[in-house]
């Protein structure tokens, strides 16, 4: 059974759908005993980090996931959620992330060339620099849907692939049982759900 | 790389797609769910849902349908049509939308972009202009083109950008169905004037269309279009193989 962890941010309508379209079993929840009883847990999440953090912690989910994650059952975390594993977030002030992954998270607009748009949004390929399970069934090149405005910095030691955006994009980082997805595997057709596929299939 | 994207627009009135479709081997076919899932395997980027029904009791259908659809196609899907309010917003994202586009509605509230933004995020909101030259100018309709509000068409798309639209889509009035291609110059007009993806639609009639877009206009992020792909006069894995050949980055 997979958690997608529910604290009031964003749709997760096709997340949802794609584990089900997959035959994966999956409960959408913010209670705390279930998350503890599931085998692994996806922390989805669109909008603000700040945000995101403060509907966690309200939720009584921000220490149970550091907790959870301390036990070793994987977690993947999906576009915000990817970006809420690092240490902080540099969007719109300073925040303190759930410190699973090192790195941070900064402002795309002031790393890529002016006529460049800001959110980075549509298909982009991965270039993948480090074989992983959740990789299994990608082929390098293959095409992801992206769409972020924030992206993860100095997180070299954690990525498994990126894509190019005139700076490269972490798109895809891990440590140990912690994996983050800056795309959306759930809107990226045959590709992106193969990553599900592959995270279901994970032992735990 | 970043690639440019194909995106089928498909009107949907009372639960099934309006406008003849005529695929080999999938003749006339009304059902929004076939439909979506031939696009879907042929190679679309994006599928955009229209909701052009007048009456509530057609509405539950579109919203049925939308769910439909949503279960089995795992590309992004925006949905559009009667969009007037947050709880416009909220019933369609419930029922599998990933994106919400937004027209006359932002007219007559020009508060909404702003409110749905906050709430969902600038990605989950696609501000839609139809746009017609008046005495020289790019102008606002409204209505699906039969009012001219007297905005100025690039103040508007600023507008948008500035109250957390994620996405435009500019929908030429004086080049839409006359299939002589996209109106290059409407859309190099705003390109210059914002910073968020630009989806262009209205004009395109065969492929070479496509390439022009993309070369002329390279703030263009997606092309849109209808009857073109639905009478199948270009297939969308024919047009993106001639798109890269032509050097244009697409996903195959």
């Amino acid at each position: 059974m997979i958690a997608i962890v529910d604290y009031g941010v964003g749709n997760l309508f096709s997340l949802s759908a794609s584990l089900k379209h997959l035959g994966l079993e999956s409960t959408v929840t913010g209670d705390e005993a279930v998350i503890r009883r599931v085998e692994k847990l996806i922390l989805p999440g669109v909008g603000a980090f700040g945000d995101a953090v403060q509907k966690l912690k309200d939720a009584g989910l921000f220490s149970l996931l550091q907790q959870e994650a301390q036990t070793g059952k994987p977690i993947l975390g999906i576009c915000l959620g990817m970006q809420l594993l690092f240490e902080k977030s540099r969007e719109y002030g300073e925040h303190e992330g759930l410190s699973l992954i090192p790195g941070e998270v900064c402002p795309l607009s002031a790393d890529i060339p002016e006529g460049m748009k800001v959110p980075h949004m549509g298909w982009n390929s991965l270039r993948i620099v480090k074989d992983d399970p959740l990789l299994k069934y990608v082929k390098q090149g293959e095409y992801m849907y992206f769409v972020h405005s924030f992206y993860a910095k100095n997180c070299a030691e954690s990525l498994l692939a990126d894509a190019e955006y005139s700076v490269f994009v972490p798109a895809l980082v891990r440590k140990g049982s912690v994996w983050g997805a800056q795309f959306h595997p759930e809107k990226s057709g045959t590709a992106g759900l193969s990553i599900l596929k592959a995270f279901g299939e994970l032992p735990c | 790389m970043l690639t440019k994207r194909i995106i089928p627009c498909l009107d949907i009135k009372n639960g099934r797609v309006v406008k003849g479709t005529n695929f080999e081997g999938l003749k006339d076919v009304d059902d929004p769910v076939t439909l979506a899932a031939y696009y879907n395997e042929s190679g679309a980027d994006e599928l955009v849902f229209y909701d052009i029904t007048a009456s509530a009791e057609g509405r539950a259908l579109f919203t049925d349908v939308l769910t439909d659809v949503a279960k089995e196609i795992f590309i992004p899907l925006t949905v559009g049509g009667s969009i007037n309010s947050v709880e416009d917003f909220d019933r369609v994202l419930k029922c599998g939308a990933d994106k919400v586009s937004v027209n006359t509605g932002a007219i007559k509230d020009p508060s909404l972009i702003k409110k749905a933004a906050q709430k969902y995020g600038n990605q989950c909101v696609v501000l839609s202009m139809d746009v017609k030259r008046v005495d020289g100018k790019f102008a606002v309709f409204a209505r699906g083109g039969r009012d001219n509000t007297g905005l100025d068409a690039i103040e508007w798309a600023k507008h948008g950008e500035q109250n957390g639209a994620g996405e435009l889509v500019l929908n030429s009035i004086d080049t839409d169905g006359v299939k002589e291609g996209f109106d290059l110059e409407m859309l190099k007009a705003i390109c210059d004037v914002v910073r968020i993806p630009v989806i262009a639609s209205g004009g395109a009639g065969k492929k070479e269309h496509f390439s022009e877009l993309f070369k002329a206009v390279p703030g263009v992020d997606a092309g849109l279009a209808a009857s073109i792909f639905h009478r199948k006069e270009l297939a969308i894995k024919e047009l993106k193989e001639y798109l890269r050949d032509e050097g244009i980055p697409v996903r195959l």
